[in-house]
């Protein structure tokens, strides 16, 4: 039990001088680790240490995610005695050992990854590869997310302690207003004005929510942060209460993400018995509680309104605004909502301290922002970068460009609100206003990259597919014009579009823009217009050609077989539908009206033998 | 009531040692008169319930509200909101095929068109012998493994068309 604050610290000496192994294992188990076969990985690293009974020179450590998804599982080893630290991808069970058998040397036959990143809390940045700037993943991929000591050593809840005995709630929220932190979530909002607004409010009882209902597919970083560093939001959210005057604090989490909710319940546990959280902080008098809600699969639930409404346990329809949630929100009570990655950007600002908080990032959004890369790039993964790279060095340097050499054709920031990004804005500084400038937006970190093989038409058609599910229905223009833009793009994706279509996409979409209600249906269209400004030629070419350009829309498509066809086979025993025929050695032949257009016969051709037109 | 004709009998008299155990969790929620604290425990209440039988028909959706003081028509509200709640039964292999963005872009869509041919079920349909349901899901956050198909607990990826048959034999 850490009943004063000076008791923290003590422990966190004590810690600090823990006789260590020689040598550090960590394990990726995130989700998409275990999901790559991490668990398998770590048993067999566990059997081969007991076998060699090598306990005194390894220690095994499972952590959160690296970020190196497109390597999984991978592991690190930090040889302490040298501070090398060798990373390595592609890690089986089988060739796990050969890390224990090279001691403090480098294993061979497993390949090698390279740090891409620095921690601008622990180091220097020392070369121009370090892309990345971690920290708010700083420690994720580096300590054990249910151990907490493994926190504290890294100074952890030294924030709390710090803001808790030296500082008044008021010096708290003006010190957030000077570090400049705006919304991770997507919106930008400087997150100090959120507190000072809370704050001001005479009400006694106050709520502070942690907005953990990711709901953007194709953006992890959220879950990434909870799994791996667990105890950076708890810390932030007790400095937050302490700030605004809340007792108790929510995280609502989707449902979907059972090892997030997991290991939260179990950070919440040990804090509670570290007396970090719950009553009478550290000794200090002050209280403050968190509890867990789950999300139950909408996506509307992650606008503040409608989450608000979700942990009422009513339907997440959003409402008007103001009142704002810092005037009156759950249950008509003054509350915050922040979303994960801005609160564990906080506990980092208060042990950093603002001036080297604002070094990093730009001179109107200082710090760094997490995005999750995926689509069709050949590294896909979470990077921190700080706000103001370019985009071409998140996708080029860090995502190592499209796979299979693919030319690149777009990425889509911002997720089902967001727009697309062309080879001529790449150069463009990541950051909030840049982004709404090119017609997308920041959104919650998701960066999908589109090859030439991706026909934009349907990627729009997609997106709108999930704002028609999510929309809640509240309004009529997000429920009703939404589906008009689906049916429009439908049939244009079918060959049926007319030209009048065009404007009226437009038209449709700039009215939903401005008559929706919360941010779901304001942002929905933005696909659409998105891609109609950079890809108008491929519209056209739907609607005057009847023809889809990089060959997706399967109405437009069809598959035949020319006379490079050697009659191999392959085609034949690859389709899925058994529908190309053809004896040895002789030409093949397609049946169109089986044919489901899946392109198999098309990918596993050696000799350029099937035509799509 | 349920329906004295079919099989479907009234879940919470058939299986009184699930309504007990629903009702341990519920009672340990500590309820009070306050309308908007037993409000606040719904959905919470539901998970629960969803997670010992399966899915959510109207007898437990009956029983919930009687708990919980409040009225059927909110409980059938939130249950018809949110995605994660289902009114009918559910099948032993449930096949979710990830529609996320980034599993779209790399065919996922080819994917679950061959599990809805395949199996002759559209999504969001269980078979009649209840043995698949085929659903689709917004994201499992394995997008360096896309596409993804989760199939109960167990994530394949980087799947094909192909690996359809391969797939569904496996549920045995």
């Amino acid at each position: 039990m850490i009943d004063s604050v000076e008791k923290l610290y003590k422990q966190i000496d004590e810690l600090k001088n823990t006789p260590k192994t020689a040598s550090t294992i960590l394990v990726s188990l995130g989700t998409c680790g275990i999901a790559a076969g991490g668990n398998p990985v770590y048993e067999a690293l566990k059997s081969a240490i007991a076998d060699n009974k090598l306990e005194h020179v390894f220690n095994l450590v499972p952590t959160g995610c690296m970020g190196m998804c497109h390597s999984e599982p991978t592991i690190e080893v930090v040889h302490h005695a040298t501070g090398e630290r060798v990373f390595y991808g592609n890690v089986t069970p089988e060739n796990a050992s050969a890390v224990v058998n090279a001691g403090q040397g480098v294993a061979v036959g497993i390949p090698l990854l390279e740090r891409s990143w620095y921690c601008p809390e622990d180091e220097e940045k020392v070369s121009d590869e370090q892309v990345q700037a971690r920290i708010v993943l700083r420690n994720c991929g580096r300590i054990n997310p249910e151990v907490i000591d493994e926190y504290l050593v890294n100074g952890g809840y030294t924030a709390l302690a710090k803001v808790l005995t030296g500082m008044s709630p008021d010096e708290v929220v003006q010190k957030v207003l000077d570090s400049g932190l705006r919304g991770r979530g997507g919106g930008g909002f400087p997150t100090g004005k959120k507190w000072e607004f809370a704050a001001k409010q005479k009400e006694k009882t106050k709520y502070l929510i942690c907005n953990a209902d990711e709901g953007d597919p194709g953006a992890f970083m959220d879950r990434a942060v909870l799994e791996g560093d667990p105890h950076a939001v708890l810390e932030a959210m007790a400095i937050g209460g302490y700030a605004i005057g809340a007792e108790h604090g929510y995280i609502y989490i989707r449902a979907e993400y059972p090892l997030a909710i997991q290991r939260l319940q179990i950070a919440i546990k040990q804090a509670e018995a570290k007396g970090l959280l719950g009553k009478n902080i550290m000794g200090t008098g002050v209280n403050f509680t968190i509890e867990l809600k789950y999300g139950a699969g909408a996506f509307v639930c992650g606008e503040e309104t409608a989450l608000i409404h979700s942990i009422e346990g009513k339907r997440g329809e959003p409402t008007f605004k103001p009142p704002f949630p810092a005037v009156s929100g759950l249950w008509g009570k003054p509350t915050i909502v922040n979303n994960v990655e801005t609160y564990a950007s906080i506990p980092a600002i208060f042990r950093m301290g603002i001036e080297s908080f604002r070094k990093i990032g730009t001179e109107k959004s200082p710090g760094t922002k997490v995005f999750a890369l995926a689509g069709k790039i050949d590294r896909m993964g979470l990077v921190e970068v700080p706000i103001g790279t370019p985009i071409r060095d998140i996708i080029f340097k860090l995502g190592k460009g499209c796979k299979y050499g693919k030319k690149f054709k777009a990425v889509q920031t911002g997720g089902p609100s967001g727009g697309c990004i062309t080879t001529d804005n790449l150069d463009t500084p990541i950051d909030y206003d840049t982004l709404i400038a090119l017609g997308s937006m920041m959104g919650s970190g998701g960066m999908i990259v589109m090859d030439e093989d991706d026909c934009m038409v349907n990627i729009a058609k997609f997106f709108l597919e999930f704002t028609l599910d999510e929309s809640c229905g509240k309004c009529t223009p997000c429920r009703i014009g939404n589906r008009r833009l689906f049916d429009m793009l439908e049939m244009i994706c079918d060959g049926k579009g007319t030209e009048d279509m065009i404007e009226r996409l437009r038209t449709l979409a700039n009215i939903i823009k401005d008559t929706s209600l919360c941010g779901l249906g304001q942002t929905s269209p933005n696909p659409v217009l998105s891609t109609m400004n950079n890809f108008m030629d491929e519209y056209l070419a739907h609607i005057k050609e009847h023809r889809c350009p990089a060959g997706v829309c399967t109405k437009l498509i069809t598959y035949n077989i020319n006379d490079n066809c050697v009659g191999c086979t392959l085609c034949a025993r690859n389709c899925p539908v058994a529908c190309i025929s053809g004896e040895k050695k002789t030409k093949h032949v397609i049946d169109q009206d089986k044919c489901i257009k899946c392109g198999v016969c098309f990918n596993t051709c050696k000799f350029h033998a099937i035509d799509r037109v | 009531m349920a329906c004295q004709n079919c099989e479907e009998l009234d879940l919470i008299v058939k299986f009184p040692e699930k309504t007990a155990e629903l009702d341990t969790y519920i009672d340990s929620l500590g309820l009070n008169n306050d309308m908007e604290h037993n409000r606040g425990l719904l959905i919470q209440c539901l998970h629960r319930a969803q997670h010992i039988f399966g899915y959510l028909p109207l007898e437990v959706q009956k029983h919930v509200s009687k708990k919980l003081s409040l009225h059927l028509s909110e409980v059938y509200g939130v249950i018809s909101f949110y995605h994660y709640f289902t009114e009918t039964p559910v099948g032993r292999y449930k096949i979710n095929v990830c529609t996320g963005t980034a599993c779209f872009v790399k065919g996922a869509g080819t994917v679950l068109e061959e599990f809805k041919r395949y199996l002759n079920l559209e999504q969001g349909e269980t078979s009649a012998d209840r043995k698949f349901s085929l659903g689709g899901v917004r994201c499992l956050g394995a997008c360096s493994l896309a596409p993804v198909v989760m199939v109960n607990d167990k994530v394949y990826g980087n799947v094909t068309p192909k690996m359809v048959p391969e797939i569904i034999n496996e549920c045995k």
